[in-house]
């Protein structure tokens, strides 16, 4: 006797013949087709083919407990499918922002904002920085009381490569990640006051 | 029962306090016997992870594998998966795997109806620690103790029948180690 290995969804992470009760059948099945075609076509490989009566023969539950059930796990999909529009929506339109800071003549750091919408574990990402560059990195809240990713050094681009690798990774690829520097303000050149805008 | 907020404190396990575990857990489930040395090898990192209300996690290279509140060790679904003929099972209908899901303790119609599957008398007792499959699916998705003995569930089919521990989902399911 050993140790069985079970697939588990990449989508929902449960054993796929269970993806049907998550309300993310739809891209669950996708990723599976993908993956494991074998298992695809064990689970879903002839429902396209044969009818609902089918596969009421091997439920036990009765045609009509199993019709509100399949109402049921279809409403559940639709709802959760409005929810991840939803959430992808927002996703996209927001952008990150990676402030590039003078802070003495030849020191830089570099404060990373905007993260929080992505899902990205903002300590771990502080950690790898750390290691990465070498450098000091810590997760600190802003004004605006959102935290940000504070790295000590010049390494904006690397960060923004790396930000950009991230999103991407999890299908977020056309979120902006805009680069700002904020020089230390040199002695005004003119003396006129900025008008209110 | 158990958040991932709820994480207090983690330390390595020494290989002795391993030995002890394993023997433990073989104890409660005497099949785990024959591949324990392969659940928990020699030369494994064994963690502890003390949480919220004394719940203590057990992982294993990475993935927790077992918990335990009181005296007991409760097996992950993780690990029953690996070796589902370690434990006592039962079976719910395809009807009550929603709310299994949805972390409901299971009332004792979804144990008797036709899809669903209870060991033959005498049973289990009262109490007794099982895991919980579901009509036409091979891997378990919960992980409950009985709250009546298991011909008493038969007998008296009403009410509950099974507390829910851990169910695919859950805090547990979805933490992971880092
Ligand atoms: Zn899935």
């Amino acid at each position: 006797m050993s140790l069985r290995t079970v697939i588990y969804c990449g989508v929902c992470s449960f054993p796929p013949e269970f993806c049907e009760f998550t309300g993310k059948l739809k891209r669950c099945k996708v990723w599976l087709l993908e993956n494991h075609p074998e298992k695809y076509q064990s689970l879903y490989g002839d429902a396209e083919v044969e009818d609902a009566a089918a596969k009421l023969a091997g439920s036990s539950i009765g045609e009509e407990r199993e019709e509100k059930l399949e109402k049921d796990l279809l409403k559940l999909q639709s709802k959760q499918e409005n929810r991840e529009q939803r959430e992808l929506a927002k996703k996209l339109s927001s952008k990150v922002i990676i402030k590039r800071e003078a802070r003495t003549k030849r020191k830089t750091m570099v404060a990373i904002a905007g993260l929080e919408v992505f899902e990205i574990d903002m300590k771990k990402l502080a950690k790898t920085f750390a290691s990465k560059f070498a450098t000091g990195c810590s997760v600190s809240k802003n004004a605006e009381k959102k935290e940000e990713i504070i790295i000590q050094g010049d390494v904006a681009d690397e960060a923004e490569t790396y930000i950009q690798k991230l999103l991407e990774e999890k299908g977020l690829k056309e979120v902006k990640v805009e680069q700002m520097d904020m020089k230390k303000k040199k002695k005004p050149t003119t003396t006129t006051p900025t008008p209110a805008a | 029962m158990f958040r991932k907020e709820d994480v207090h404190s983690r330390s390595n396990v020494k290989s002795s306090v391993q030995r002890t575990l394993k023997t433990k857990l073989v104890s409660q489930f005497p099949k785990l016997e024959e591949v324990i040395d392969e659940l928990v090898p020699k030369k494994s990192h064994v963690e502890l992870i003390k949480c919220e209300d004394k719940i203590q996690l057990y992982a294993v290279d990475g993935e927790v594998c077992f918990f335990q509140k009181f005296d007991e060790l409760i097996p992950t679904l993780k690990l029953v998966h690996k070796f589902p003929e370690a434990f006592p099972t039962v079976q719910v209908d395809r009807g009550a795997i929603k709310f299994v899901l949805s972390g409901a303790n299971i009332m004792c119609p979804g144990l008797t109806s036709p899809g669903a599957q209870l060991p033959e008398a005498p049973g289990l007792e009262k109490d007794a620690l099982v895991i919980v499959k579901a009509e036409n699916k091979e891997s378990a998705l919960a992980v409950g103790r009985l709250l009546m003995s298991t011909e008493d569930i038969k007998s008296i089919n009403k009410g509950h029948g099974v507390e829910m521990i851990h169910h695919l989902g859950d805090p547990l399911w979805t933490f992971s180690v880092e």
